[in-house]
């Protein structure tokens, strides 16, 4: 016997991200939870970046979906500690990301304390999602959303989106 | 046959519409009380000058669009901007939260946010943001040199303001030295390479960081209330950082083999008392003239 509370957990789960639909919120690791009060879903999120643009689609994109399932009403919270990370991407996200020609992020640094500064070109070793080749090199650390960096390939010479380690 | 051309465009899926357009607020849910032993008022008024400071720096930035040297640059610019809207947003709106009286009054039934309200509906004279925000935009070493002098401070503030007893505070920090680590980064990467490129570049950014180093000193200038709130746990007095910013500000100097300017003070009142230069009030016509022509306007 499958509870409310999970039918919805499992509604809001599927629900994609406006600007990586490869991804689902639950991927993104940006659906923080998922419960049930009375007659009313509470969904909580998180947003990857401050200025994160997609965050009211994500919410409206929710209340519609589950409405849509038949719950009556739904309640949209954000949460903002813990601060969203990269590392939060499950795996099936990772595999959705290559699959879809964008390279996944490495662990997220972890800084407590005075931040160190990086003059040097950002030192990822990555994997071209388009070829396999391990000869890239980073274009820009900002890209065509705030949680991407741009590399391109030495090999096949294609560029592509990196998801940044945050 | 459907009535409207536009039913039946999305097969009953209502999801599909581009719902996500209209306001929300940004703090849904999430605890805004103020602690124990914090002034409110005070509270809000920290939060004007951290939101304040983004918030001017964001719309200069903004005003780079399109106009960058490369697209990948102008891209980077249009990515920082957001990203401290984005935590301009968070603050405006902590500081409506903790004391709305802060907020200007708009015409009943208004559905302009607070946080909007904050940013659009405040002369210069309310803005309490560091003079280095607001100054106008020069060429690309002038952007260059403006984001690496105010993410390096803003960067040893946030990352002891992580420790706020203001929770909200807290996580806004949180969040914001995720995002300036890369700004500073960004800019400490084009400051080397504008100093060890040609004898045009090398210039530019010299003469960029001739005009702006003027108002360095007042990244590190406490006002009172900073002082306060840094007392009362909940905020950071700014000279404490002084010297750790310092301290990676000549790492790029010294990589970048440029001399460190001499020391050049701020005396009497600052930003954060409302004293600012011309500049900010031409910027904010420009960016609050649409606002202010329909508060009661619904977008």
């Amino acid at each position: 016997m499958v509870s409310v509370r999970e039918r919805a957990a499992a509604v809001a789960a599927e629900v994609r991200d406006p600007e990586m639909p490869m991804l689902t919120l639950a991927d993104l690791g940006v659906l923080r939870d998922v419960q049930v009060d009375g007659d009313t879903v509470v969904a909580s999120i998180t947003p990857t970046y401050s200025g994160c643009p997609a965050m009211a689609t994500m919410r409206d994109d929710l209340v519609h979906r589950l409405t849509d399932a038949g719950f009556a009403r739904v309640e949209v919270r954000v949460v903002l500690s813990p601060a969203w990370s990269s590392d939060w991407i499950t795996e099936h996200g990772r595999a959705a990301l290559r699959a879809a020609g964008l390279s996944p992020p490495g662990p997220a640094p972890r800084s407590s304390g005075p931040v160190p500064l990086t003059l040097g070109p950002a030192r990822r070793a990555l994997t071209c999602p388009l070829c396999g080749s391990s000869r890239t090199e980073p274009v820009s650390e900002f890209g065509a959303t705030a949680c991407k960096a741009l590399y391109r390939c030495a090999d096949c010479l294609e560029p592509f989106d990196h998801v940044k380690e945050i | 046959m459907n009535d409207s051309v536009y039913d039946g465009l999305l097969g009953g899926d209502s999801s599909q519409w581009a719902f996500g357009t209209d306001f929300e607020d940004p703090l849904a849910g999430v605890d805004t009380s103020v602690p124990a032993g914090i002034d409110a008022a005070e509270l809000a008024a920290y939060c004007l000058m951290l939101g304040d400071d983004t918030l001017v720096l964001s719309q200069r930035l903004s005003e780079w669009c399109s106009r960058a040297p490369e697209l990948e640059e102008d891209i980077a610019l249009a990515n920082m901007a957001l990203d401290l809207l984005g935590q301009a947003r968070l603050l405006l709106a902590r500081a409506a939260a903790a004391d709305p009286a802060c907020v200007p009054s708009l015409p009943a039934g208004s559905p302009v946010p607070d946080e909007d309200a904050l940013a659009f509906f405040r002369d210069a004279g309310q803005f309490r943001n560091v003079r280095m925000a607001e100054v106008p935009n020069g060429d690309f070493a002038h952007v260059v040199v403006r984001l690496l002098l105010f993410s390096n401070a803003r960067l040893a503030i946030l990352s002891r303001l992580r420790d706020s007893a203001d929770a909200v505070l807290a996580a806004v920090a949180a969040k914001g030295v995720k995002e300036l680590t890369y700004h500073r980064d960004w800019a400490g990467r084009w400051f080397v390479t504008c100093a060890q490129g040609t004898e045009e570049s090398r210039r530019r950014l010299i003469d960029a960081l001739g005009m702006l180093w003027p108002l360095y000193d007042e990244l590190f200038a406490a006002h009172p209330v900073e002082r306060s709130l840094a007392a009362a746990g909940a905020g950071v007095d700014p000279e404490t950082v002084r010297a750790e910013a310092d301290v990676v500000l000549d790492q790029v100097f010294a990589v970048a083999d440029v001399p460190r300017p001499p020391l050049v003070g701020v005396r009497g009142r600052t930003g954060r008392d409302g004293l600012h230069t011309e500049a900010l009030s031409l910027m904010l016509a420009e960016m609050q003239v649409v606002a202010r022509a329909h508060p009661s306007g619904r977008w």
